[in-house]
């Protein structure tokens, strides 16, 4: 497809799918939405913590992560109240004198890359968070990153894609999908001159041989009652990009987010080769343990829930944004694993700037599907 | 973490209630080591709690038994989490961890009152018909109060009787269900003797007291000092009265408590925990029995209990013996059941201003857009405040057809460092 589509059919209202119906519909093109529950209610969006970072692990991860942050930011004005938006900032906490070099250069890669950071010491990361153990060495304090709820901001932005002219089917699971065409399990059949898959965890199934790598990676959260100022900075452990990107089958780390009205979200963990939905109480008490070992005054604050959710994870943690091979009319957005919430405006920028023929204000090219024929042919 | 190693039984039963106690009882009489633990100080359950001033005879004569077959109680001991089919784990009162693990477990979990949401149920002054008479038997003083019971159910009528007798004047019973319903039930007790017996003892005890039918409370007014000043209620012909009062217990009879049974997977039947004639639930080795299992009252509770309790001591052939005393009591609670059936005009109880989840301040109107609990939470935060869905949830059951949200560990709220410690079983069902 080389000219600029007029129709459009994006499978899956998480955060992703609604990001891309509010980029398209207000391009001019008239979307249609497809989702297997109702918007936000199902899959990562609405599982996940919603913390918005820029994320340093790979030249290509910082340009999604600070596109992403800064459509959340230009949108600020526009984020009602239910989207619980706050700029508590990140602090990145480093455990010992090796974790605070570490956090020095992550300072110098933000500092290219025009997101403020501050590197603080010991004495100012207990000001800054009193309820930390002592002996940490210090962090890293970005400001500018911030909260929301996902499953109300992809309503907001599916209300954004109604309102320029976008339509909603809701419960209405896909079964197959092709070059501009979906298959809805009533039978309906919809075409359109582009369709794009954002269905997470649940893309693979539906394009079967594109050669798409995409697995849930489970991950637990537990919800504490109402404790305001427990908190003040979404904290994680400088270890944490170990954890996550790392190729262990199982990992935990430190990261408990203060949500506005006082509540906290402690993860995190990583369960690859787990689709158990159930709570692996294993590696809850290990992800737990972890958050009093930081926070030893958490010990005695009280548990509301836990749950699991599934981050679509790919190999290189890259997302997958772009037209599958020889399938002009038939696209994919996701495998944003932990950061999805972060980079679903940058991935609808994407997507809607290649689609309308507008120059995107980063190259889509390590996000592109092209990758996964490389990997394929490689393999 | 290091982890004490779990309290080892044969047969766990959690809940002390009267299905619990025959469990347990019946369960220690066929040689099984038994552990029940109950989250209250003490035994008896909502039923047979314990006044300030004396425990319940029945209650008493149970646990004496159960003390001479040697069954461990767990008192003030709540559970929070479970894996299949027997690993619990519960936090006793000074919030410290304590692990069960035994081959079977019994949940006689009991029973919630049914709350609807109507204007004004908020304000002080309103309490749950059941939550006020365990106040007064917590030493709440009501002599002289006018109090009003409105709601459905015979609970209301034991509540009237009991505040009565501690000296509040009962203003007016109102059971929203039709007098010709309850008069047919009324009629079926011939052959009950025990039953017709603690009938006309409340009829006594209540000789006197306004009762109407068919009405039912659809506001309750705030005085200047913000308390419960007056009641509005309305008559199945639309009429409408008000009352001064000063205190008002509603109800609208007992929702079974299954978050237990769908934390450890076993199947539900409508609100109930499905269960066979042995009692035993979906999931292999919990059995349940009692409210949990289907509201029936005390005496349908004793003998599920004692089925249950020889089940889970895989005395089968005991269990059996009891079945035709059990289809006799089922017959009756289904009875019940039918003659307090909940009128549909009560789904317009709350208007769209009408706070629904109390935790979270969530008002009717905020669901209207939502079709079921998990969506409704999701988007207005309804049911994930610290009751998790216990107030709201059957109440959105009757309004809204909402089916129970899912469940998820912990059960109540209990602190960090309780799951910090692994259960010893790990989950490994299928």
């Amino acid at each position: 497809m080389t000219s600029v589509p007029r129709t459009a059919v994006i499978v899956g209202a998480g955060i992703v799918g609604a990001a891309c119906a509010d980029a398209l519909a207000t391009s001019g093109v008239a979307v249609r939405v497809v989702e297997r529950e109702r918007p936000g209610t199902a899959g990562a969006t609405a599982a996940g913590m919603g913390h918005i970072l820029v994320l340093d692990d790979s030249p290509a991860q910082i340009a999604l992560t600070k596109l992403g942050r800064e459509l959340w930011d230009a949108r600020a004005d526009r984020w009602p109240t239910r989207v619980e938006r706050h700029v508590c900032g990140t602090l990145w906490v480093a455990a010992d004198d090796e974790e605070l070099a570490g956090a020095r250069q992550r300072a110098e890669v933000y500092e290219r890359w025009g997101v403020a950071s501050r590197v603080v010491d010991a004495d100012e990361l207990r000001l800054l968070e009193p309820n930390l153990r002592g002996g940490l060495a210090g962090g890293l304090l970005v400001p500018g990153d911030s909260v929301v709820y996902p499953p109300n901001a992809a309503r907001v932005l599916l209300d954004a894609a109604v309102s320029a002219g976008a339509a909603v089917v809701e419960r209405a699971p896909v079964t197959a999908v092709g070059d501009g065409w979906a298959e809805l399990a009533d039978g309906t059949r919809l075409e359109a001159d582009v369709v794009v898959v954002a269905a997470g965890i649940a893309t693979p199934r539906l394009v079967p041989g594109s050669g798409l790598s995409i697995v849930p990676k489970k991950g637990h959260l537990a919800i504490t009652d109402r404790y305001p100022g427990f908190v003040r900075h979404q904290l994680v452990e400088l270890g944490y990009l170990k954890s996550a990107h790392g190729a262990v089958r199982q990992s935990v780390a430190f990261n408990i987010q203060p949500r506005p009205n006082g509540q906290m979200l402690l993860g995190s963990s990583r369960q690859l080769d787990d689709d158990d939905p159930r709570v692996d109480r294993c590696i809850l008490a290990a992800m737990v343990a972890r958050g009093i070992d930081y926070l030893p005054r958490l010990a005695a604050l009280s548990v509301l829930r836990t749950w699991v959710g599934f981050r679509p994870a790919t190999p290189d943690n890259l997302p997958v944004v772009g037209p599958l091979a020889d399938r002009p009319g038939l696209w994919v957005a996701t495998g944003h694993e932990g950061v999805g919430i972060t980079t679903s405006l940058a991935t609808a920028r994407l997507v809607a700037d290649r689609l309308c023929g507008r120059e995107p204000p980063i190259d889509p090219g390590p996000y592109d599907t092209s990758r996964l024929r490389e990997a394929s042919t490689h393999a | 973490m290091a982890d004490a190693s779990p309290m080892r039984a044969d047969v766990i039963v959690v809940g002390a209630g009267p299905a619990g106690l025959a469990a347990a009882h019946a369960a220690a009489t066929d040689g099984a080591r038994v552990v029940v633990v109950d989250e209250n100080p003490e035994t008896g359950g909502q039923i047979w709690r314990a006044s300030h001033r004396a425990p319940h005879p029945r209650a008493r004569a149970l646990l004496a038994q159960l003390e001479r077959d040697g069954v461990t109680t767990l008192r003030g001991t709540t559970v929070f989490d479970a894996v299949p089919p027997g690993s619990l784990r519960a936090v006793d009162a000074g919030g410290h961890s304590v692990a069960l693990e035994a081959p079977a477990i019994v949940l006689a979990t009991g029973a919630t009152e049914l709350l609807l949401p109507f204007p004004g149920w908020t304000l002080p002054g309103v309490f749950g018909a059941g939550g006020l008479q365990a106040m007064v038997k917590g030493g709440l003083d009501v002599a002289g109060r006018r109090v009003l019971l409105a709601g459905s159910g015979p609970l209301l009528l034991a509540v009237a009787a009991a505040l009565r007798r501690s000296g509040a004047r009962i203003v007016a019973l109102v059971e929203q269900a039709d007098r010709r319903a309850v008069r047919r039930l009324a009629g079926t007790l011939w052959n009950r003797p025990a039953k017709l017996g603690q009938a006309a003892a409340l009829s006594v005890r209540l000789c006197g007291v306004p009762r109407h039918h068919a009405t039912w409370p659809v506001r309750a007014h705030a005085g200047g000092d913000g308390w419960l000043r007056a009641v509005t209620l309305r008559g199945a012909d639309g009429s409408e009265t008000t009352l001064d009062v000063d205190l008002l217990g509603v109800g609208f009879g007992l929702a079974p408590a299954t978050r237990l049974a769908q934390l450890l997977g076993c199947e539900l039947d409508g609100d109930r925990v499905a269960t066979d004639d042995l009692l035993r639930t979906s999931v292999p080795g919990v059995h349940c029995a009692g409210e949990a299992a289907g509201i029936g009252g005390v005496d349908c509770a004793l003998v599920e209990g004692a089925i249950a309790g020889h089940s889970a001591a895989r005395r089968d052939d005991l269990a059996l013996r009891a079945r035709r005393r059990l289809r006799r009591e089922r017959g009756f609670a289904a009875a019940l059941a039918d003659a307090f059936a909940l009128r549909p005009e009560l789904r317009e109880l709350p208007t769209s201003d009408t706070v629904v989840c109390r935790c979270e301040d969530v008002a009717y109107g905020a669901l209207a857009d939502h079709r079921d609990a998990h969506d409704a939470k999701l988007a207005t935060r309804c049911g994930m405040g610290p009751c998790q869905g216990r107030i709201c949830g059957p109440a959105l059951r009757f309004l809204r057809d909402w089916a129970a949200d899912r469940v998820r560990p912990p059960l109540v709220p209990v602190p960090m460092a309780a799951l910090r410690e692994t259960l010893a079983t790990t989950d490994s069902t299928p």
